[in-house]
C-alpha cells in the first residue's frame, strides 16, 4: 500500500531479513517472545514469519490487555452495567470479551444494560457531565500506556467535582507478568519451551522507559530489545536479539530511540504514582494470580473507585477447560494446538480471550496466517 | 383544499407526528418538500405508485436501507448516499439505472430545514445519475424510536443485451481491478462521529458509478466477469464474498493497492485496516487477463477512476482465501471482518 513507506520499505526489509539469515547460527534455534499484542498483530499482518529463517521463531506473549483480563472481571463489569442507575463506558475491544457462560458486555447491552463505547477518557467525563442523575463508570483497562490517561481523567473528575463518576480499575503492569512467565514451571528447565529473548513493547516503554527490563536481562540472562511496531522496527529488533545471543550479551537495547528513553516519561510516571497504588495480587487470564501486577486507586481517591462505591465482589471464574489461552499466553502452545481453534472458537464466537481482540494470538493467527497451515499440509 | 394549507415553515419548524399521520400535514410535506426536490413528471401525477414503460430485455432490481450517523458528513449526506448506493448496486450488473423509490422513516423533532437539504441533495444526486425517484413513502415515529432519519431506496435498471456479470464467471488468472483509493468514505464518516480533526479533511467518495461502468463495458465487453462496490466491510469483505461465490481464491499485492496518505494516517491512529473500511464510490472488477489493460485504461480516463489500479489475480484455492503479498515481502490473509471494526485500546 502506498503509505508509511519509510517503515515498510521492501528493500530495507529484504536487507534486514538477509542479515538475520546470515547471522543466525543454523545449528541452534532462536526463540523470541514478543510480549505485546501490537507486535503479534504486526507479525501476522505483515507476514513477517515468511521472511525469517526457520530457526528464528516468534512466540506470542501475554501483551494484549483484553486477552489477559479474566472472565471474572468481565462478569463483575456486566453485573455493574446491569444496574439501572449505571452507565458503563468501555473501549470497543472489550465489548466482545467472553465472561462466564458466553456472557459479554455486547450481549448485556442487547439485554438493556447501558454500555457506551468510548474512544477516549474525555468521552467518559463528558457523559458523566451530561447525565448527572446517573452513575457513570469508566471500565479502565490496559498496560502502562493507558494508565496515565486514566489518572488524568480521575484528577479531572476531582477538579470538576463530579460526584456521579467512578472508575473500575483493571490496569496491569508489564514487568511482573514477564517475570511470572520466566518463572513459570512449564518454561525453562522443566518445560518444553525455552525463551531466548524478548521483543519489548515500545508503547509501554515510552512511559516506564527501558530501565525496568534491565533486571530481566541480568537475572535471567535474557536479552531484551524494546521495539517499535512497524515491520522494519521488528525485523531490526530481531536482528539485534540474534546478535546479542551470538555475542553472549544479555542487555536491554533500545531499537525505538525515536520515542523511548531509559527513564521514560517522568510526568506520566508521576501522574500514575499520584493516583494509583499496587494491588498485592491481580488475576491474569492464563497466568493466574500474579503478585504486584495490578493497580488500584489510592485511598485518597477512594470516592472514584467503583469497586468500593458499588461494593463489588471479586469474582473468580474458571475458563472453558478445553481452552488453551493460558498456555498460549505463556508461549507454551500455539493457537493451532488448541482443539477449539477454528471450530468452536472463531472471532465470531470467541470461547477464549485470545480470539477476541485482533491483537490476541489466536485472532491474529486466524485472521492473517491460517492459510500457512493449509500450505504446509499440502506441501507435506 | 390547497387554499387552507399554510406554507411549510422550513426555516423554523420540525417534524411532528402529524407529518406521518396520512392527513393534510403529510400531504403538504410530500408535495412541498419531496416533490419539489425530486421534481419529475411521474411524481407530479400524485399516485400511490408510478407506471412506466418497460423495454424488452433483462432488468435488475436492488434495494438498500441507509442508517448512517452522522447524517451529514464531508462530501455528502444520507440523501445523496441513499441514491448513489442503489444506483451503484444496479450499475454493478452493468445495467443502466432507470427508476428509484425512496422511503423515509423520520423521528419526531427532526428539523424541516435538514430534511429539505437532504431531499434536495437526493434530487440532485438522482438528476446527476440520470435516474428518477418516482415513488416513495413517509413515516414519522416518536422521539427516541429512530436515529433522526432512516432512508430506504429501491431501484430498477436495464442490462445491455448480451452482458451477464456474475461471480461464477470468474476464472483462474483473471485480474482484479480497483477504481480508486480505499477507505475515503468510512474515514470521512468516522472523523465526524469522533470529532477527530485531521490535518487534511477527508471527504467521502460517495458517487454514482454507472457512467464509469459504461466506459468499462465498452472497453472490456464480456471480458468483464463481474463488478462489486466494496461498501460496508470494504475491499476485504467484497473479495471474500466473490471468492466464496466463484469458488476461487485471490492473491493481492499490497503495494499496488491505492490508499490516500490522509486515510492511511487516520487508519493508523484508529487501529483500522483500510482494506476493511467502507467505500461509497469505488468498484472492484474481476476481468479476463486479455482485456485487463484496456479496461484499466478506460477506468483511468474517467474522473471516477483516475486512481484505478490492477491489484492482483484470481487463483485456484480450495479454501477460497484472499491472500496478500505484504509490502515487506511476507504473506497474510485478508479476512472478513468479525463484527464491527473497532478502534483498538493502545
Ligand atoms: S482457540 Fe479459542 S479457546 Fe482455544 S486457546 Fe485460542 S482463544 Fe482459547
Amino acid at each position: 500500500m502506498k503509505y508509511a513507506d519509510e517503515f515498510r520499505d521492501k528493500e530495507i526489509a529484504v536487507g534486514l531479513a538477509k542479515a538475520i539469515r546470515a547471522e543466525a547460527n543454523k545449528a541452534r534455534p532462536y526463540r523470541f517472545m514478543e510480549f505485546c499484542g501490537g507486535h503479534t498483530h504486526a507479525i501476522s499482518r505483515y507476514g513477517l514469519e515468511d521472511v525469517l529463517p526457520t530457526n528464528v521463531r516468534m512466540i506470542h506473549g501475554p501483551g494484549c490487555p483484553v486477552c489477559v483480563l479474566p472472565a471474572g472481571r468481565i462478569d463483575m463489569a456486566i453485573g455493574l452495567a446491569m444496574r439501572p442507575e449505571v452507565i458503563l463506558c468501555v473501549y470497543g475491544d472489550l465489548m466482545r470479551v467472553p465472561g462466564s457462560q458466553g456472557a459479554s458486555l455486547l450481549k448485556a447491552k442487547a439485554r438493556g444494560a447501558d454500555v457506551r463505547m468510548v474512544y477516549s477518557t474525555i468521552d467518559a467525563i463528558r457523559i458523566a457531565e451530561e447525565n448527572s442523575a446517573r452513575e457513570v463508570v469508566f471500565f479502565a483497562i490496559g498496560f502502562e500506556t493507558t494508565t496515565p490517561p486514566t489518572a488524568v481523567m480521575i484528577r479531572m473528575a476531582e477538579k470538576k467535582r463530579l460526584s456521579n463518576f467512578s472508575v473500575f480499575c483493571n490496569h496491569v503492569l508489564t514487568p511482573p507478568a514477564m517475570k511470572n512467565i520466566l518463572e513459570s514451571s512449564d518454561i525453562g528447565d522443566k518445560g518444553q519451551f525455552e525463551i531466548d529473548g524478548f521483543v519489548g513493547p515500545a508503547h509501554v516503554s515510552t512511559i516506564i522507559g527501558t530501565e525496568p527490563y534491565e533486571f530481566f536481562a541480568k537475572e535471567f540472562s535474557k536479552p531484551v530489545v524494546i521495539s517499535g511496531f512497524e515491520p522494519l522496527d521488528m525485523l531490526q529488533s530481531i536482528l539485534m536479539l540474534v546478535r546479542q545471543i551470538n555475542e553472549h550479551r544479555y542487555e536491554v537495547e533500545n531499537q525505538y530511540r525515536r520515542a523511548v528513553t531509559r527513564d521514560g516519561n517522568l510526568r506520566a510516571r508521576e501522574e500514575i504514582s499520584d493516583v494509583f497504588e499496587l494491588r498485592d495480587r491481580f488475576e491474569w487470564r492464563g497466568l493466574g494470580q500474579v503478585p504486584y501486577s495490578g493497580l488500584r486507586l489510592k485511598r485518597s481517591y477512594a470516592i472514584y473507585d467503583a469497586e468500593l462505591r458499588f461494593e463489588m465482589q471479586e469474582l473468580c471464574v474458571a475458563d472453558n477447560r478445553a481452552c488453551e489461552c493460558g498456555a498460549i499466553l505463556r508461549g507454551v502452545k500455539k493457537p493451532v494446538d488448541c482443539k477449539l481453534f477454528g471450530t468452536l472458537c472463531t472471532p465470531e464466537m470467541p470461547m477464549g480471550s485470545c480470539m477476541v481482540s485482533s491483537e490476541g494470538a489466536c485472532a491474529a493467527y486466524w485472521a492473517y496466517s491460517r492459510f500457512r497451515d493449509h500450505r504446509q499440509r499440502r506441501a507435506s | 383544499m390547497r387554499g387552507h394549507q399554510r406554507k411549510l415553515d422550513i426555516k423554523n419548524a420540525c417534524i411532528d407526528l402529524s407529518h406521518g399521520s396520512g392527513g393534510r400535514a403529510m400531504a403538504q410535506l410530500i408535495s412541498g418538500l419531496f416533490h419539489e426536490a425530486f421534481g419529475n413528471e411521474w411524481l407530479a401525477r400524485g399516485n400511490d405508485q408510478s407506471a412506466f414503460d418497460v423495454r424488452a430485455g433483462r432488468m435488475v432490481m436492488s434495494t438498500d436501507g441507509y442508517v448512517v450517523s452522522p447524517l451529514f458528513f464531508p462530501g455528502g449526506n444520507i440523501g445523496s448516499l441513499a441514491v448513489y448506493g442503489t444506483v451503484n448496486d444496479i450499475a454493478m450488473a452493468g445495467a443502466q439505472p432507470l427508476y428509484l423509490s425512496a422511503s423515509f422513516i423520520i423521528e419526531e423533532g427532526f428539523l424541516l430545514s435538514d430534511l429539505k437539504m437532504i431531499a434536495e441533495s437526493m434530487g440532485e444526486a438522482a438528476r446527476s445519475a440520470g435516474v428518477h425517484i418516482i415513488t416513495g413513502d413517509t413515516k414519522v415515529v416518536e422521539r427516541g424510536k429512530a436515529d433522526g432519519l432512516f432512508i430506504s431506496t429501491a431501484g430498477v435498471g436495464l442490462v445491455p443485451d448480451g452482458l451477464d456479470l456474475s461471480a461464477e464467471n470468474a476464472r483462474v488468472g483473471d485480474r482484479v481491478l480497483i477504481s480508486g483509493t480505499l477507505g475515503d468514505h468510512g474515514i470521512a464518516v468516522m472523523s465526524k462521529r469522533q470529532n477527530l480533526a485531521f490535518e487534511t479533511e477527508i471527504t467521502s467518495d460517495s458517487a454514482a458509478l454507472h457512467d464509469l461502468v459504461v466506459k468499462m463495458v465498452e472497453a472490456g465487453g464480456c471480458g468483464i466477469r463481474l463488478m462489486r462496490d466494496p461498501t460496508r466491510g470494504g475491499l476485504g469483505a467484497a473479495l471474500n464474498e466473490i471468492a466464496q461465490q466463484s469458488g476461487l481464491g485471490f492473491r493481492l499485492q499490497e503495494e499496488a493497492i491505492p490508499v490516500k496518505p490522509g486515510v492511511a494516517a487516520a487508519c493508523e491512529l484508529l487501529g483500522l485496516d483500510p482494506l476493511h473500511v467502507a467505500n461509497e464510490g469505488k468498484l472492484v472488477a474481476v476481468v479476463a487477463p486479455e482485456v485487463a489493460d484496456a479496461v484499466l485504461g478506460a477506468m483511468r480516463a474517467h474522473p471516477l477512476g483516475c486512481d484505478a489500479a490492477d491489484i492482483g489475480e484470481a487463483i485456484s484455492d480450495d479454501h477460497h482465501f484472499v491472500q496478500m503479498a505484504t509490502s515487506v515481502g511476507g504473506g497474510c490473509i485478508v479476512d472478513w471482518l468479525s463484527g464491527e471494526q473497532l478502534p483498538r485500546i493502545c
